[in-house]
């Protein structure tokens, strides 16, 4: 069957099986291989893109429901050559560490601050609940995406410059 | 790679055309709505279809909220995440926002939906527990029109529904009755993981203050997701009281079924269903008694 999809702002037409499933359409029929495939259980969210503005297990719809529908992945981030805030945040503060969960967390991450420019910790790791960081680095992809919402407002301080130090309750700050 | 055995994808945009296209296709076709529950079974192989009817382009049709006097009416498309974010549902069943927090996860509450859930009917679905709590009925079109279910008659076993192969759920109602509410419980391992035990619970009060009725449902503890009617005799006509609910929770435990499997010994889990069932009454009477002594101050009980 062939179908039609906006990807990143892009219109793509493939002719594909109907059991095929988006996150292999990105990777192998467009070559879009920043959103990363994981669990195929829907369990581990490193398949996480957008359809039609809001953040999707990949592994669990089928591209052809995607056929007439907009689809953002990790490589549409980036806005005219400048990366997005949370990517930014993501590399300051140090929020991968082999990087195989990032994709899915930016992508949940830009739709949470879309809907909440200012989310308390609690709602960021409500917001990443469906996804899995196996350096279980958490700690750190939460203060990327605060770094990220501070950044967009306007509010970054110093203080909120967190990304290499040490958590000052380790005693170890030098 | 998991990926389903092979199947001709089809796309239907109303109700009538996903009718008619089923009563063609008979039981080699299957309606998919999210897909999140569906699809892992067809990625294991343990549903195969010919024909997969895409029914999403229905959220239009079917995606709603509406409160009428005494009903609420919510379409089969509406999803988790809507459910939840529906401040109507939320001041008539408290009950919905409290199993909704827990259902899989934010990202799967995006694509998956009421009726999906009711009629995958997997027996540690909270929402069919949800549904079966609060007394609700299925509304099921056909090719000679529709026709009303009580949750009870449409719930078969596990995987089973009443709905017919040339038919499909498109609304749940539920009648909303004064001095009422409702909460939900439920104990799972991780975030996203099916339940270890869910119960929900449903009180009315009468005018003097007695409990005019109550419902209690569990999920997860047997076969069916089904209503306990012993608790309802138990508890019409009492005040509401601890020893009430300690007596409400002895029921659940005696009236589920629960096997022993990688997410708790039977016993365990009728431990989980008794305190549950405590829990989930004690809860929804403290709401009620928040609203109708009107100190209702958007604190949540």
């Amino acid at each position: 069957m062939q179908v039609t999809m906006t990807v990143n702002g892009e219109e793509v037409t493939r002719d594909i099986e109907g059991r095929l499933l988006l996150v292999h359409f990105l990777r192998d029929h467009l070559q879009l291989t920043g959103t990363h495939w994981g669990c195929d259980t829907s369990n581990c969210g490193t398949c996480v893109v957008w359809l039609d503005g809001e953040p999707v297990k990949s592994c669990t719809v089928l591209a052809a429901m995607a056929g007439g529908h907009e689809v953002r992945t990790v490589e549409g981030l980036e806005q005219n050559g400048e990366l997005d805030p949370v990517q930014r945040g993501f590399i300051e503060c140090h929020g991968l560490q082999c990087g195989f969960c990032t994709p899915g967390m930016m992508m949940t991450a830009r739709a949470l601050l879309d809907a909440n420019p200012d989310p308390s910790d609690e709602e960021i790791r409500e917001a990443i609940s469906g996804q899995i960081c196996r350096c279980t680095g958490y700690a750190t992809i939460v203060r990327s995406i605060r770094w990220a919402a501070a950044e967009q407002a306007g509010t970054r301080t110093t203080a909120e410059e967190p990304g290499r130090t040490v958590a000052s309750t380790s005693g170890s700050a030098s | 790679m998991q990926v389903p055995a092979p199947f001709e994808y089809r796309r239907v945009s109303t109700v009538d055309e996903a009718v008619a296209l089923l009563y063609r296709l008979g039981d080699t076709a299957r309606l998919v709505a999210g897909g999140h529950s569906l699809l892992p079974m067809m990625k294991l192989r343990l549903a195969n279809f010919e024909y997969l009817i895409d029914i999403n382009e229905l959220h239009d049709e079917l995606g709603y909220v509406r409160a009428e006097p005494g009903l609420i009416r919510i379409g089969a498309m509406t999803r988790h995440r809507e459910l939840r974010e529906s401040a109507e549902l939320a001041a008539a069943f408290p009950v919905f926002g409290d199993a909704e927090r827990v259902i899989a996860d934010p990202l799967v509450r995006n694509r998956g939906t009421l009726g999906g859930s009711l009629c995958q009917a997997d027996p540690s679905e909270d929402l069919s527990a949800v549904c079966t709590t609060l007394d609700a009925s299925c509304v099921i079109h056909g090719m000679d029109g529709e026709r009303v279910v009580s949750m009870e008659d449409f719930h078969r076993g596990p995987y089973e529904t009443a709905v017919g192969d040339a038919e499909i759920l498109t609304e749940v109602r539920f009648p909303v009755r004064p001095r009422g509410s409702s909460a939900y419980e439920t104990v799972e391992r991780r975030a996203g993981d099916w339940a270890v035990v869910s119960a929900g619970a449903a009180v009315w009060l009468d005018e003097a203050g007695l409990i005019a009725d109550a419902r209690v449902g569990l999920a997860a503890v047997g076969p069916h997701t089904a209503g306990i009617p012993g608790i309802a005799e138990a508890l019409r006509g009492q005040r509401p009281a601890e020893e009430l609910w300690a007596r409400a929770g002895d029921i659940a435990a005696e009236a589920c079924d629960p096997v022993t499997d990688r997410r708790g010994s039977a016993a365990y889990k009728r431990h989980l269903a008794r305190e549950l069932t405590m829990r989930v009454l004690r809860r929804s009477v403290a709401r009620i008694d928040a609203h109708i002594g009107g100190h209702i101050d958007g604190q949540e009980v």
